[in-house]
């Protein structure tokens, strides 16, 4: 059971967390949506924290929160997107209706997906989990099986990365004969 | 360890995530929703890991890494679109309407 206060911060992080993505949907103009993305993030973050997820919760700050959101506000302002007069870019009311509909179709499925019980065999116990978090810390604790089990995976990561690279530099680039 | 909890939100951000994708136009948005919806799936995977070991969270590293590449790679495309168009939103992008 745990105690109060933890309670009390992850309900408040949790409502940090929505109510910055409804702002960061509703806002029209994308600077302050991307803000509010970053708040989201953020609270994001301490919600890894306060589930021992520590190195991911830094990792989110890092890449996420500083990294990806500062390339969208990069280009934001590269196209000099933002000016008042073209700012509605929401659907029509119908258009709106049927994404609010299937909105919440997809979140009464997703909610009963995950008040389903998983097998009990797959469960790791508590005591396991705390013993492995106190003897490797919390870089190491992700590491080793990131660096033993699923090394090939990660390497692979390095090939994505290299052709996203690439990939951007070639469409990004302006044709000499354009 | 407040794990129904997580799976709840993380649940509602993802479905707010796929909301904007539905009701916004502006391309640059969408794609923000679209990190929106990965940062859902990320919270979950964390949550996961809770109970089923530390899996979760080297999953986690890579829809990070998958995440920005695709960010890098659809931004540039937006960047190319916008050249074309001089506008991002994409009512304007109906090519292939027939």
């Amino acid at each position: 059971m745990p105690d109060f206060f933890y309670r009390l911060h992850f309900y408040l992080f949790g409502l940090i967390a929505i109510a910055s993505a409804l702002a960061f949907v509703t806002r029209k103009s994308p600077v302050a949506a991307a803000l509010w993305l970053v708040n989201t993030m953020f609270s994001l973050a301490a919600l890894y924290v306060m589930m021992d997820a520590h190195f991911i919760g830094a990792i989110q700050v890092l890449v996420y929160a500083g990294a990806i959101m500062v390339v969208f506000l990069f280009v934001v302002m590269l196209l000099n997107l933002g000016h008042p007069d073209e700012l509605s870019d929401l659907r029509g009311k119908w258009g709106r209706l049927a994404g609010g509909l299937l909105g919440l179709a997809l979140l009464a499925q997703v909610m009963a997906m995950a008040r389903t019980q998983a097998p009990a065999s797959l469960v790791q116990n508590d005591f396991a989990r705390a013993h492995e978090l106190r003897d490797l810390n919390a870089v190491s604790a992700v590491a080793k099986p990131l660096f033993n089990e699923h090394l090939l995976a990660f390497e692979l990561t390095s090939l994505v990365l290299l052709v996203a690279i690439v990939g951007a530099v070639v469409l990004g680039k302006r044709r000499a004969s354009a | 360890m407040m794990i129904p909890e997580a799976l709840a939100l993380s649940a509602l951000l993802f479905t707010i995530g796929v909301v904007g994708v539905l009701t916004r136009r502006n391309a640059i948005i969408i794609f923000m929703c679209v990190e929106l919806m990965l940062n859902a799936v990320n919270l979950s995977f964390v949550a996961f890991s809770r109970l089923y070991g530390m899996t979760g969270q080297v999953f986690v590293v890579f829809v990070m890494t998958v995440a920005a590449a695709e960010a890098a790679v659809g931004l540039a495309i937006i960047i190319a679109i916008f050249r074309h168009r001089q506008s991002v939103d994409l009512s304007n992008i109906n090519l292939l309407k027939g």
